[in-house]
C-alpha cells in the first residue's frame, strides 16, 4: 500500500529523517514509535505530501507523492499533530469544505459527512464553532476530515496528545474500529498506546528506523532470556560461585551489599519455574538463604528504551565517523535493514557492556 | 478550487474585516461622488475612483493581511497541502474570493454614474473606463498584499509589510524627483538593483549559484550596454520606476484615456504575485 524507500530529510546540516525504507501493507493498524524528535511527524508529513523530503520516495497505492501527488493524497487521510480545523467554522461546515476540497462527488457528501460524524460521534457538535470545541472534540472532527473521501490510509499523527484518560480510550476504541477498514498509521511517543492498539510497530529514533515487527515478535526477540533477580544472604564470591556452578545461567549484573549481595541473571531457558527451583537448591545445598527472588520478562518498554539508548549510544560514536559520507551509508545501510535479529545482536552488545 | 473559493467566501462573509474594507471603499467614493459631482456639478465621474487610489494605502492590508498568514497560525495550512488539490489552484481560489470581495462594492460604485444620469449629463463611457482600472489597480495591489500575507504568519506583520510597500509605491515618483537623473547615476543604480534582485534570489532560493548567476548577468548588460551608448543611461531609472509604479500608471484613466498597455501591466503583475504566493508556499514545503 505504502513503500517509503531511503527517505531523508536533511534540515541544515541536522539530519531529521535519514534513509528511512519500510511498507505498509494493506488492512492493518502501523505505530510509529519514537522518542520526541525522533523524526514521526517529519516521516509523516513528508509521507502525506505536506513536506518534501531532501531524498528517497514515497509511493501511496503505486503514486509517487511528489510526482503524482493528487492521484496519491486521494488515498490518504491525514491528521496533523495539531487538528488543521477553522476556528470560525463550525464541524459541519468545515467537513463539506474538506469533502468538497477532495473532490467528493456532490451527491456522495452528505452521505460521507453523516458517516465520518457517526464514527468519531461528532454528530452533537456539528452546529458549534470549532474554536468552542474541547481539545477531545477537535481531535475528534479532525480524524473525521482525515476519514472523508474514504481513503485507503488513515495517518494520524500523536492522536492522543492532550486529551484526558478517558478520551484517550475512546480515541484509542475509534481507531480500532477503523482498522477494520482502513490502514492506519499512527504516530505515538506513548508505548502502551501504541502496544495497545497497534499490530505492527515501527520504532523510530533519530530519524532511523531501528525495528520493525510486531508487539508480540519485538518482546519475544527481546525477551527469549529470562531476567532473575536474586538477593543472597551471603558474599558476593559466594554467590558468584554458586550462580556459575550452574548450567546455562549468564551473570548480568552484581551489586555487594551490608552481609548481602544482588544478583541479576540471565538465562535463555523458555522455562522459568524449573530455573527458579535450581537456582533455590543450589544456594539451599550450599547453605545459603535467598532473601528475595524475582523474574521478570523483558516488556516492549524494555525493548523500547534499549533501542533507543543504544542508537544513541551509537550515534555518540559515530560522531567522528558521521564526518566521512562513505562510512556514514554503510553505517546508514545497516540500520535500514534493522531486524529484531540486529536489534537483539545490540542487545547482547550492551550486555557486554553492563 | 471551487471549494477554496467557496469556503474564503464564506470567512469573509462571517468576518468583519471584508465589511469593514466595503464601507471604507463606500465611504471615500460617496464622500468623492457628493464633492464633485453634487457639489461642483462635473460630468466627469471618473475623478471619484480617480481621487480615490491613496484608499488602498490602508484597504489593500485590511483585506490581504490575514489570506494566508492566518492559515499558517491556525495550522490549517498544512490541511491545504494534504489536499489533493494544487497549490496553484489553492492560491488562485483565495484571490479570486478576495476579487469577489472587492468586486462588491465596485459594483455598488457603478451604479452611482447611472444614478447620476437621471439628473443631469455623465460621461458614461470615460466613468466605466476609469471604474475598470480602479478595479485592476486594486486587483493588482491585492495579488502584491496576499505574497506579502504568504511571507509571515502573523497578521499585523503582514499588515505592516503591506502598508510600507504599498506607501513606497505610492511615493515612488516622488521620491524619484530627488535622485540624480544623469546617465552615470543611472547605471550605477541600476547595477545596485541588479545585486539587490541577486540578494532577493538568494533568499528565497538558498542557491548562491542562481543568484550569482542573475546578478553578474544583469550588471554585465548594464555595464556592456552604458559602454556602447551612455546617453540612452539619461534619466533611465527614473522612468524605469516610473513603470514599476503601479498607483502612478492609474493615471490616465484619471485623465479619463483609456490605456490598455495599463491594464496589460496590472494583469502581468496579477500573475507574477500570484506565482511568487504560490512559490512561497511550495517553498516551506520544501524547508
Amino acid at each position: 500500500m505504502i513503500e517509503v524507500r531511503n527517505l531523508t530529510k536533511i534540515y541544515g546540516d541536522h539530519a531529521a529523517v535519514s534513509d528511512l525504507t519500510f511498507t505498509i501493507e494493506k488492512g492493518q493498524i502501523y505505530g510509529f514509535l519514537g522518542p520526541n524528535g525522533a523524526g514521526k511527524s517529519t516521516t509523516m508529513n513528508m509521507m502525506t505530501g505536506c513536506l518534501a523530503a531532501t531524498g528517497g520516495e514515497v509511493r501511496i497505492g503505486g503514486y509517487d507523492i511528489v510526482e503524482q501527488p493528487s492521484q496519491a493524497k486521494k488515498l490518504i487521510g491525514y491528521l496533523p499533530e495539531i487538528p488543521p480545523l477553522y476556528p470560525d467554522l463550525t464541524p459541519a461546515e468545515y467537513l463539506r469544505f474538506v469533502a468538497e476540497a477532495k473532490g467528493v462527488a456532490k451527491k456522495d457528501i452528505p452521505a460521507q459527512i453523516a458517516h465520518a460524524m457517526e464514527v468519531t460521534q461528532t454528530f452533537d457538535v456539528k452546529d458549534r464553532l470549532c474554536k468552542n470545541l474541547s481539545k477531545g472534540y477537535k481531535q475528534r472532527v479532525g480524524i473525521a476530515q482525515a476519514l472523508l473521501g474514504d481513503p485507503e490510509v488513515i495517518i494520524l499523527d500523536e492522536p492522543t496528545v492532550g486529551l484526558d484518560p478517558k478520551q484517550i480510550i475512546e480515541i484509542r476504541d475509534l481507531i480500532r474500529q477503523l482498522g477494520k477498514d482502513h490502514t492506519v498509521i499512527l504516530s505515538s511517543h506513548i508505548l502502551s498506546e501504541v502496544q495497545a492498539v497497534c499490530q505492527t510497530i515501527l520504532i523510530i529514533n533519530r530519524g532511523k528506523l531501528v525495528a520493525c515487527d510486531t508487539a508480540e515478535n519485538l518482546e519475544n526477540f527481546f525477551s527469549g532470556k529470562f531476567r532473575l533477580e536474586l538477593s543472597c544472604d551471603c558474599s558476593l564470591g559466594k554467590a558468584l560461585s554458586i550462580a556459575e556452578g550452574m548450567q546455562d545461567l549468564q551473570v548480568a549484573d552484581k551489586k555487594e551489599g551490608e552481609g548481602k549481595c544482588l544478583l541479576t541473571l540471565t538465562t535463555d531457558r523458555e522455562d522459568a519455574d524449573d530455573v527458579c527451583r535450581e537456582i533455590f537448591f543450589a544456594f539451599s545445598k550450599a547453605g545459603t538463604a535467598l532473601l528475595a527472588m524475582k523474574s521478570s520478562k523483558a516488556t516492549l518498554e524494555d525493548v523500547f528504551m534499549k533501542l533507543t539508548n543504544s542508537e544513541e549510544e551509537a550515534a555518540a560514536e559515530e560522531i567522528p565517523a558521521e564526518e566521512t559520507a562513505g562510512e556514514e551509508a554503510l553505517a546508514d545501510v545497516s540500520v535500514q535493514e534493522a531486524t529484531p535479529a540486529d536489534a537483539a545482536e545490540k542487545e547482547t552488545e550492551d550486555e557486554s557492556h553492563l | 478550487m471551487r471549494a477554496i473559493y467557496k469556503n474564503e467566501l464564506r470567512s469573509y462573509a462571517t468576518n468583519v474585516t471584508a465589511y469593514v474594507f466595503g464601507a471604507f471603499i463606500l465611504l471615500f467614493a460617496g464622500i468623492y461622488t457628493f464633492v464633485y459631482n453634487l457639489g461642483h456639478q462635473v460630468v466627469n465621474f471618473e475623478y471619484v475612483p480617480g481621487s480615490m487610489p491613496y484608499i488602498f494605502l490602508v484597504a489593500v492590508p485590511i483585506l490581504t493581511m490575514k489570506v494566508i498568514a492566518e492559515e499558517r497560525k491556525q495550522r490549517t495550512d498544512q490541511l491545504l497541502y494534504s489536499l489533493p488539490v494544487s497549490m496553484t489552484k489553492i492560491i488562485t481560489g483565495k484571490y479570486l474570493a478576495m476579487l469577489t470581495v472587492f468586486a462588491v462594492p465596485n459594483l455598488i460604485i457603478c451604479t452611482y454614474p447611472l444614478i447620476l444620469k437621471q439628473y443631469g449629463h455623465v460621461n458614461l463611457l470615460t466613468s466605466y473606463s476609469s471604474m475598470l482600472g480602479f478595479f485592476c489597480l486594486g486587483a493588482a495591489l491585492m495579488a502584491v498584499g496576499m505574497f506579502i500575507s504568504s511571507l509571515t504568519e502573523s497578521q499585523p506583520v503582514a499588515a505592516g509589510i503591506c502598508f510600507i510597500t504599498m506607501l513606497v509605491n505610492y511615493y515612488l515618483s516622488s521620491l524619484m524627483s530627488f535622485v540624480s537623473g544623469t546617465a552615470k547615476a543611472s547605471m550605477q543604480a541600476l547595477v545596485v538593483s541588479a545585486l539587490v534582485i541577486g540578494a532577493l534570489i538568494y533568499i528565497m532560493t538558498k542557491s548562491a549559484e542562481a543568484a550569482l548567476g542573475v546578478a553578474v548577468v544583469l550588471d554585465a548588460i548594464i555595464v556592456i550596454t552604458y559602454r556602447m551608448d551612455s546617453s540612452k543611461y539619461e534619466g533611465l531609472m527614473a522612468k524605469v520606476i516610473d513603470k514599476l509604479c503601479l498607483f502612478d500608471r492609474f493615471h490616465s484613466f484619471y485623465e479619463g484615456r483609456f490605456d490598455l498597455t495599463v491594464l496589460i501591466f496590472y494583469a502581468t503583475v496579477i500573475g507574477v504575485f500570484l506565482f511568487l504566493t504560490v512559490q512561497s508556499m511550495e517553498k516551506r514545503r520544501w524547508s
